[in-house]
């Protein structure tokens, strides 16, 4: 009983970050990692057309965005406002991703509030044509079935309307949301524990879980929304009801099949730092209880965990263009779970102000970013990667994450040690390179001071 | 050749397999004796041997030609739209009489001329030499003895020649035993423990009915238990699953039981109860499997088990079904999943590989020898013995030791090859992948002991790729006596040398031999740990593999680390040499110039050149087919246009707004 309640504290100022005194030196404060006008400045070395906007400094605005945000230039903040108000949660679009290699754009926003009488906003209208150069067009990409949408129209939600939104054309996808996926979890985390299942019904219990499908529908929109920037060369905007959750996956997967940057360590955290914590996903909620909720928590749902999948599933496949390893995406897991570090604390900015987590706890990437913990972490496969890498999404080439999901149900001693064997040789390699790079100078110097001997 | 009419059709389209939108690559076929060949406008070349033609199939006449569908052994398919359905009809009609041959010297390995001359083939044929394995086991010892009662295939046409035998086994003993079993399999070691002096011996089933017995049989059983010094209790392990074996036994044609002891007393009970048939069925069975039976001192020192591995049909439709379930195009994980599991592949690689271990842990842990058989013993015995023994014996786990093993427990041993991978135009009955299953449970091994091999998947593809391909002569026939009688020795090339030639690029460069050298591999095999063999059964379908491979690179790393190895010893012995000359000549120089700085000229010297290692990794790490058309994640998006009517339709990245 002492350790249920232990493991589920309501006050969040009792938890362990809060009492949590590191036992090693900071060299880098993490909270200071990755600031927003930092990562804006990547972009506006390739573009003029975005600006950083305080409209939200006090959290007013939109309770769960971050006090600065990306617009488009030509909009000023009056418009944000009218804009927060035709939006879910006050959730404007705002800028998620820019192209530098087009100068296309991701966007993400809250659904707009047209409601049954099919209301409009000029000033939304203006901000998202804003982002489109002269006869372009671009792509809206809802992320929730179009009954779904239709029916949202109902609880004062909606969708654009083709009418309104000329330049605009909208798809549809079904990823799937909140309760679905808890309960996908535990089915599968279910699955995975009973080791006495026979063939059948391991499989069908796998196929029941449908943990699969969610991650193929989700990578297959990431990779629809890439395809739109990279090969159509059209902007897009991605939104699903509120905006925090399926929106996010979507955005985050999408610049990690696009952007060389976010497969490197500190991009991925960057990314991370952007398109979640920053962007409002409700880590609180969403993650308190994992696959062992023994009472129904209506907001308990793997999101972040089917979007680390989703990075695992293209790690697979790209093992040389990710700069992290698969421990990476696992340790990600646990602190978003259970951590002694405050990062995750919260369900948003506004929260975490208000809790002085920067104050008053550790923040996780200033444990992570030291030399000794990124060792663990960096994959010896890396070589920078420029290109933009398309995973594929048939059910053959997904797999079930085995690191976490049968982690403690069979042992990966012959796994590991494979896997140290293969550093080994990447390492020796490295090795021999540089000394034979040692020697051929060495000869080199010894023939020209020969060449020179025998010619003064 | 008389069946070939076209050897040459243009403009022919390839479809990809799995889109939905006629993607195509067009090109031209050739049809030659050997191959069928299409070279595409890139000048990209796709070979196709007819042997490896498992069907051919002429679909309806479409507006852009005649689409010919062909599916091949080694599963790759091909979708070809030829655009006169003349052309199509003739390259059809040829086709269907290059893939299926009648007779054994029509097949490719008797034309076959990879220019060696007699001696370099007869020592290829010499390469493996089983004598000098059963040697490497340990035997003959005081205990197994070479006999030579099949020396001329008098007692089982299936078998080898030279056989070994317990050494108290008298030939009139085997003989008496090899008419009680079927087609003459008696029992006969496969693979002797030579630390535990245990040994895994085949057969085949018993023949006769319930009520007769047949001493010399039981005198042969007897005879191998005996020779084992450690422990007289021997397990017998009937492959077959039990509800069969119940099915026969209640049609009455063929007894499945095998020891005939057990069998007539059974059989006494049985008189008794006739009335209760099912409940007696469940008793037969479970006596049968040695319950209730350790009062009888007769039987005391025999153990039976049973492990469930279905017959030939049920194994050749179960991977039909696989293949029907991967091939549908637009694939949702569900469908994936449910086809895996109601074709129950996975399970049946699952029972092989229980089997396997359960031999091997009679072995390790009892110390008991174990006797082995099916129905015919040539098909899932020799699955289970080979499994154990590469389970027991860290030398089948090397490249060399591999193809020992092949040639021991699946070619000499007479696993009807030509018939199960349907070498000639005969009874499609008899096919049956059953060798395929046996490459796949060693795959798995691998997948769980990466290190513990020395030989990777590559290896074993190319195996498979050449049971079928019938371009070596080893796996042409289906036993040794009808290859002799082929002369398949002086006609035909053996596969493995040409393997072993081409050994760097099977080689694994995980395998560490001194960790796992002595060890007998323990797999897990809980069903979470069998997955679905992508790397076999859609090895063609580029599509679907990782775009980079860390096995690839490993590889070329390692192989590259002996390069190096090399240069840094080259380059050590030069400098040496400078050196040496330098010092012969440091008198005169120093007399010449006396302590230099650094001259401009060295310093140039040392930036020369200093990057131009083997460019390793550059090829492998460029990204394969990695192009969102070829993912077809806008099919998705295509659903979403049949019902809203701003359609978007993202096909091969152009955009087509049709509103």
């Amino acid at each position: 009983m002492l350790a249920q309640a232990l493991s589920t504290l309501d006050s969040i100022t009792l938890m362990y970050p809060f009492f949590y005194r590191p036992m090693f030196e900071v060299i880098e404060d993490g909270w200071h990692s990755f600031l927003p006008e930092q990562e804006f400045e990547l972009y506006s070395s390739a573009t003029s057309e975005w600006r950083l906007s305080y409209v939200n400094k006090e959290f007013a605005v939109c309770p769960s965005y971050p006090p600065i945000v990306i617009v488009p230039k030509s909009i000023d903040d009056e418009a944000l406002r009218k804009v927060a108000t035709f939006r879910h949660g006050g959730r404007f679009p705002v800028l998620s991703y820019y192209h530098k290699k087009n100068g296309m754009v991701i966007m993400r926003s809250g659904q707009p509030l047209t409601g049954t009488n099919g209301r409009r906003c000029k000033e939304d209208e203006k901000l998202i044509n804003a982002t489109l150069r002269a006869g372009k067009r671009g792509y809206i990409i809802d992320t929730r079935s179009l009954t779904v949408a239709q029916q949202a129209r109902a609880k004062g939600g909606g969708f654009e309307q083709e009418a309104h939104y000329p330049q605009w054309r909208r798809i549809h996808k079904s990823i799937e949301r909140y309760h679905i996926l808890q309960e996908s979890l535990i089915k599968l985390v279910e699955a995975c524990n009973d080791q006495t299942h026979n063939m059948d019904r391991w499989l069908s219990k796998l196929e029941a879980s449908n943990w699969l499908t969610h991650i193929k529908e989700i990578l297959t929109t990431a990779c629809l929304a890439a395809q739109c920037i990279d090969r159509e060369g059209a902007s897009i905007l991605i939104h699903g009801t509120e905006g925090t959750d399926s929106t996010l996956q979507v955005t985050s997967l999408a610049q990690i099949i696009l952007e060389p940057r976010s497969r490197t360590i500190r991009g991925f955290e960057a990314l991370i730092e952007r398109e979640w914590l920053q962007a409002g996903h409700p880590f609180q909620q969403r993650c308190a209880q994992s696959a062992y909720c023994n009472s129904k928590q209506k907001w308990e749902s793997p999101v972040f965990l089917l979007f680390l999948d989703c990075v695992w599933q293209i790690l697979r496949q790209f093992p040389c263009s990710f700069e992290f390893n698969e421990n990476f995406l696992i340790m990600l897991f646990e602190h978003a779970y259970a951590s002694q570090f405050g990062t995750f604390l919260g369900n948003n900015e506004s929260e975490r102000c208000k809790l002085k987590l920067q104050q008053k706890t550790m923040s996780l990437w200033s444990w992570v970013n030291r030399p000794s913990e990124l060792r663990k972490f960096t994959s010896p496969l890396f070589e920078a990667n420029n290109l933009v890498i398309w995973p594929s999404v048939a059910p053959q080439s997904l797999h079930l994450w085995e690191g976490i999901f049968l982690r403690w149900n069979r042992s990966s001693k012959y796994l590991d040690e494979a896997y140290e064997e293969m550093v080994n040789i990447i390492e020796y390699n490295k090795e021999l390179q540089a000394k034979v790079n040692i020697l051929r100078r060495q000869l080199a110097e010894l023939e020209t001071e020969d060449g020179m001997q025998e010619s003064p | 050749m008389e069946h070939i009419r076209t050897t040459k059709v243009e403009q022919v389209k390839l479809l990809d397999r799995f889109s939905t939108s006629n993607k195509a690559l067009t090109g031209t076929l050739y049809l030659t004796a050997t191959h069928l060949l299409f070279i595409d406008s890139h000048q990209k070349e796709t070979w196709i041997l007819h042997h490896h033609i498992a069907s051919v199939e002429k679909l309806a006449l479409t507006t852009s030609g005649c689409p010919l569908v062909i599916q091949c052994k080694n599963f790759r398919i091909v979708h070809f739209i030829v655009p006169r359905e003349r052309d199509c009809h003739d390259i059809y009609n040829s086709l269907l009489q290059l893939s299926k041959q009648a007779k054994y010297e029509d097949l490719y390995a008797f034309s076959y001329n990879p220019k060696q001359n007699d001696s370099e083939r007869l020592r290829g044929w010499q390469l493996i030499d089983l004598a000098e394995e059963y040697k490497r086991m340990g035997v003959p010892n005081s205990n197994w003895q070479l006999s030579d009662a099949n020396r001329e295939y008098k007692i089982c046409e299936t078998y080898p020649r030279e056989l070994y035998v317990p050494r108290i086994a008298s030939k009139p003993i085997i003989v008496g035993s090899s008419k009680f079993r079927s087609k003459g399999r008696f029992p006969v070691l496969s693979y002797y423990h030579r630390e535990k002096e245990a040994a895994v011996c085949r057969c085949s089933q018993p023949l006769s009915g319930f009520s007769a017995r047949c001493l010399e049989d039981e005198h042969l059983l007897q005879a191998i238990s005996k020779a084992n010094p450690v422990n007289r209790y021997m397990y017998v392990m009937d492959t077959r699953p039990k509800h069969r074996m119940q099915s026969w036994w209640a049609t009455q044609k063929d007894i499945g039981r095998i020891i005939v002891r057990i069998s007539s007393k059974i059989w006494n009970d049985e008189k008794i109860r006739e009335s209760h048939e099912q409940k007696r069925l469940n008793a037969m069975a479970n006596r049968a499997a040695g319950k209730g039976y350790e009062n009888e001192d007769n039987y005391s020192n025999i153990r039976f088990q049973f492990v469930g591995i279905e017959n030939i049909h049920v194994m050749r439709s179960s991977l039909q079904k696989l293949l029907e379930v991967n091939g549908t195009k637009g694939l949702s994980v569900n469908d994936f999943y449910s086809g895996l599991e109601s074709s129950g592949w996975l399970r049946h690689i699952k029972a092989v590989m229980d089997a396997a271990i359960f031999l091997t842990k009679a072995i390790m842990i009892e110390n008991a020898s174990v006797l082995v058989h099916c129905s015919d013993g040539w098909d899932r015995t020799s699955q289970v013995c080979s499994l154990g023994s590469l389970l027991l014996d860290s030398f089948y786990r090397t490249i060399r030791g591999f193809m020992v093993l092949i040639e021991k427990d699946w070619i000499s041993f007479g696993h009807k090859f030509s018939e199960r991978c349907g070498h000639l135009d005969s009874d499609p009955k008899e096919v049956s992948p059953v060798f395929t299953q046996f490459l796949e449970c060693v795959w798995h091994l691998t997948e769980q002991f990466p290190q513990a091999f020395e030989f990777n998947e590559a290896f074993l593809l190319q195996i498979h790729e050449h049971i079928y391909s019938c371009q070596f002569g080893n796996f042409l026939g289906n036993c040794q006596k009808e290859r002799e009688e082929l002369k398949l020795k002086e006609k035909t090339y053996s596969l493995w040398p040409f393997l072993l030639d081409d050994q760097k690029k099977y080689l694994n460069p995980l395998y560490s031999p001194k960790s796992q050298a002595v060890a007998v591999l323990e797999p897990n095999t809980v069903s979470f740990n069998f997955k679905f063999w992508r790397n076999m059964y859609h090895q063609f379908d580029r599509t679907l593999h990782p775009r980079q491979s860390v096995f690839n690179i490993i590889m070329n790393m390692n192989e590259q680390n002996k390069q190096l190895e090399n240069d840094i010893k080259d380059l050590e012995s030069k400098i040496k040499q400078h050196k040496n000359k330098q010092t012969d000549g440091v008198l005169t120089k120093e007399l010449l110039h006396s302590v230099r700085p650094e001259s401009p000229t060295l310093k140039t010297s040392l930036c020369f050149k200093e990057q131009t290692l083997l460019p390793v990794n550059d090829a492998l790490r460029t990204i394969e087919g990695s192009n969102p058309a070829d993912n077809r994640y806008s099919e998705y998006a295509e659903e979403f246009s049949k019902s809203e009517p701003a359609v978007v339709s993202l096909e091969y990245g152009v955009a087509r707004m049709t509103c």
